[in-house]
């Protein structure tokens, strides 16, 4: 199993996104900035500060749902679809105490009547798509009120 | 010194697939013709650029030109997602107000494919467009559907409401020749309709259409001595960026910027692009007439309601039950039909709801016309931190 992206995120029993941290004023921001040679420059995003280093910050596991929504059409290409037929999934913007909103699918079996605004989800790993190189894994929102239900 | 609108024409919204050169020379003649000014006295050309068409489409301005017949005249294009044509507009405004132009000819149009907006072909690992859609099959709908959901869980929305908007839109473009979709609907209908992105069903949601809108801008001492009938005044066009941090997830970005270092602006970005245009026309939100917001989906006009300040946040379904919003209401929305309506033709659209404000002002849109309306805004965002809204007077 192999992350789809390098970097966005950690795998394990306790999985977290990774953002980019701001080392002069503190700021982070997710998608973290590729670190691979050849990529953008950082630049922090705060204009008040005109920082150019950055450090590699694990953000919170569980944040509260912005909101939400699914796709019960196949998207488009770049999108690859794990199943054929299609199946719907459930999407959702969840706000973390670092006080940003990352948009992420939901956890798979779980859709958007499991969702409210406000309600609590927490990150976890699960396999986007499978290619030459086996099962791709990305991460997903899955709200912790189910979860504790069944545990 | 001022700046007006001394014309403005429209090529119909539709969807044929047919060169945009075509749609866009027709509104420029219709705008011309408007006018009555002469394509040789047209001294500046700015083209609103589709990304879909090529070449050609990158220099709109230059294709745009060539296809009237050079003449001469100072060229610019202009992208801005969904506000290219107000940048434009903006773009031709300053040059009229230096003093460096008399007559600037603004014309945007477009053809677009079939079904959702996808990104370019390639692989783009380091482009956010195209990663929405390969990490999370993430659509312009889905986007759509995530402020609608918020409404619904924050305010109490419902789904008769959204579609009592499309209901509403539906009605108000009946009688608008340059509507691609001139049929009344039902609360029923839409509901019936496929669901796209929960709670967003495929009636909430605008198509993509082909169109095409132009006006012609002069400086206002132009138009007095030109004897040009009922100019209608351009009193504002903001087309600022979000100020950081912005908080509210914006297509196609998969994060807002994290608020913990500075705190919550006062204002969000949509909130501010109207703002901005009211400080610069100096006007309150209760002097408008009529306003033309981009609806998206249903939904989203409820939300641009609010952002203009035309009632308070939470209260839009409110104005929309007590029928405010429509024709003959307090405060008309989208009296064109919208992009309900029309379907979204991207670098024309900002256009095409100042052509439908003029017209208003002037007291010209027949079978749509809201009654004694002098003041009028506009508002549209697009991707990337673009985002619009124009006011005009009379």
């Amino acid at each position: 199993m192999t992350p789809v992206i390098e970097g966005w995120f950690t795998t394990g029993a306790e999985p977290r996104l990774l953002a980019s941290r701001c080392t002069r004023c503190s700021n982070v921001v997710f998608p973290p900035v590729p670190s691979a040679a050849g990529a953008a420059a950082f630049y922090c995003s705060n204009p008040a500060c005109d920082g150019q280093e950055h450090d590699s910050v694990e953000l919170s596991r569980r944040g509260r749902v912005w909101s939400y929504t699914d796709a019960q059409y196949q998207p488009p290409a770049p999108y690859l679809p794990a199943s054929d037929p299609f199946q719907p999934f459930a999407l959702a913007a969840v706000e973390l105490p670092e006080g940003l909103v990352v948009l992420g699918q939901v956890a798979d079996g779980f859709g958007v009547g499991d969702l409210r605004v406000g309600a609590e989800v927490e990150l976890v790993v699960e396999t986007l798509n499978v290619d030459e190189t086996g099962e791709r894994t990305i991460y997903r929102w899955k709200p912790v009120a189910a979860q504790e239900a069944t545990a | 010194m001022s700046v007006v609108i001394a014309g403005a024409g429209m090529h119909p919204w539709g969807k044929w697939g047919r060169d945009f050169r075509e749609y866009g020379v027709h509104a420029a003649r219709e705008a011309l013709a408007d006018s009555g000014i002469a394509w040789a006295d047209v001294d500046l050309v700015v083209g609103g650029e589709t990304v879909r068409n090529g070449y050609a489409g990158y220099v709109a301005g230059s294709t745009f030109a060539q296809a009237l017949g050079w003449n001469g005249a100072r060229i610019a294009t202009s992208y801005a997602a969904c506000a290219t044509g107000a940048q434009a507009i903006d773009t031709a405004r300053a040059r009229i107000l230096a003093g460096m132009s008399e007559v600037a000819l603004v014309v945007g149009a477009d053809t677009t494919p079939k079904g959702f907006l996808a990104p370019n072909a390639g692989e783009r690992w380091n482009d956010p467009d195209w990663l929405r859609f390969r990490l999370l099959g993430m659509t312009n709908p889905a986007y759509f559907a995530l402020y609608a959901r918020r409404r619904m869980d924050l305010y109490g929305a419902t789904s008769e409401d959204f579609a009592q908007v499309k209901v509403k839109n539906a009605r108000h473009g009946l009688a608008n020749p340059y509507a691609r979709f001139r049929k009344e609907s039902s609360v029923a209908e839409v509901l019936a309709s496929p669901m796209v992105s929960d709670p967003l069903h495929l009636l909430d949601i605008c198509a993509t259409s082909d169109g095409a809108a132009a006006v012609v801008l002069t400086s206002a001492d132009y138009a007095k001595r030109h004897g040009i009938a009922a100019p209608v005044t351009v009193a504002a066009v903001s087309t600022i960026t979000p100020t950081f941090p912005n908080t509210v997830i914006d297509m196609p970005l998969l994060s807002t910027d994290s608020s913990a270092v500075t705190g919550v602006p006062e204002r969000t970005f949509k909130e501010a692009i109207g703002q901005a245009a009211y400080e610069e026309a100096g006007i309150d939100p209760a002097d408008v007439d009529v306003a033309e917001v981009y609806d998206l989906s249903t939904a989203l006009e409820l939300d641009w309601i609010e952002d203009l300040q035309l009632c308070k946040r939470g209260e839009a379904e409110a104005l929309l039950r007590a029928g405010d919003t429509s024709l003959g209401g307090r405060i008309p929305v989208n009296p064109s039909g919208g992009l309900a309506c029309f379907g979204e033709a991207v670098p024309a659209q900002a256009i095409a709801q100042v052509c439908e404000l003029t017209w208003q002002l002037q007291g010209r849109a027949e079978g749509r016309q809201v009654e004694g309306a002098k003041v009028g805004i506009t508002a549209n965002q697009g991707l990337f931190g673009h985002g619009s809204s124009v006011i005009l007077s009379v």
